[in-house]
């Protein structure tokens, strides 16, 4: 059943990027693009996902658990860290070379092409490489 | 362009539906790089199979879709040392980040998280200068 409703989950992430056109690279990319011929179509895709988003948010709080049991996730961490600015500013960067960020990139398999294959196994080969770095990063930095 | 923008308000709003459905019924967090992620690093082993679900979804509705509003150009750019070095950074920088733009950016926000609203904002600031530079001062991209 919990696989079931992460199919539907899954489903509705998918369709939501693909007719959204955030498997449009060049709409990602024109967004970022503030000097050039600026698209906004990212912040109605972002306001609109947010706006259902934050009703579930609210509804967490009425009920005791999910519906197929469990616990909602536990609050947000207050600490921000190293990690998370050193993380966003590299993940940033990738995202504005190629336009993609993880999950269009899984929704454009289909149609994406080669360069696309190339993307992916670039990527999970970076976050492969993630949890050696981190602990590298956090020893270097405690050192100090 | 209106067009673009109420596709994009409509698929918003059903990527903000898979949040919710994730969120209320199986009580998870939607975030791509980490539904990925743990499965590359082995984190998450003990629910592979609901993250595999996730993403077999992500990955077949457009298939099915695709007769109703394909086709779409993606517009990725064929210099493949660009793609590599992106999508390095990509999965590096979303798993120390923890989280990407699913998961800091609708789902962080959406419940007003400070890490979730710096992550976004030091990731647009990265991707808006990196498109600046690469594309209007070294035409790279």
């Amino acid at each position: 059943m919990r696989n079931l409703f992460a199919l539907l989950a899954g489903g509705l992430f998918g369709a939501g990027l693909m007719i959204s056109g955030m498997t449009d690279t060049a709409k990602v990319q024109g967004w970022l693009d503030v000097f050039g011929d600026w698209d906004p179509t990212l912040a109605f895709v972002m306001g609109g996902a947010i706006l259902p988003m934050a009703l579930a948010w609210a509804l967490t709080r009425r009920r005791a658990a999910p519906a197929l049991g469990g616990a909602f996730p536990p609050p947000p961490e207050p600490k921000l860290g190293h990690n998370l600015v050193l993380g966003s500013v590299l993940f940033g960067m990738g995202w504005g070379l190629a336009g993609l960020c993880p999950g269009p990139a899984i929704a454009a398999l289909s149609y994406g092409g080669p360069g696309l294959y190339i993307f992916v196994a670039a990527m999970l080969l970076g976050m492969g490489a993630a949890p050696r770095l981190r602990s590298r990063l956090d020893r270097a930095l405690q050192a100090e | 362009m209106e067009t673009d923008w109420i596709m994009g308000l409509l698929g918003g709003l059903l990527i903000g539906l898979g949040g919710a459905v994730f969120l209320l019924v199986n009580g998870r967090i939607m975030g791509a790089s980490g539904l990925i992620g743990g499965l590359v690093d082995g984190s998450g082993k003990s629910n592979a199979l609901e993250r595999l679900s996730f993403l077999l979804g992500v990955a077949t509705l457009p298939v099915l879709l695709w007769p109703l509003i394909g086709p779409i150009d993606t517009h990725i750019t064929p210099n493949l040392a660009v793609l590599a070095a992106a999508g390095l950074l990509v999965g590096v920088g979303t798993r120390l980040a923890n989280g990407c733009t699913s998961g800091h950016g609708v789902c962080g926000i959406s419940r007003l998280s400070l890490r979730g609203i710096v992550a976004t904002a030091f990731y647009i600031g990265a991707g808006g200068l990196t498109v600046v530079l690469f594309r209007h001062l070294l035409g790279v991209i």
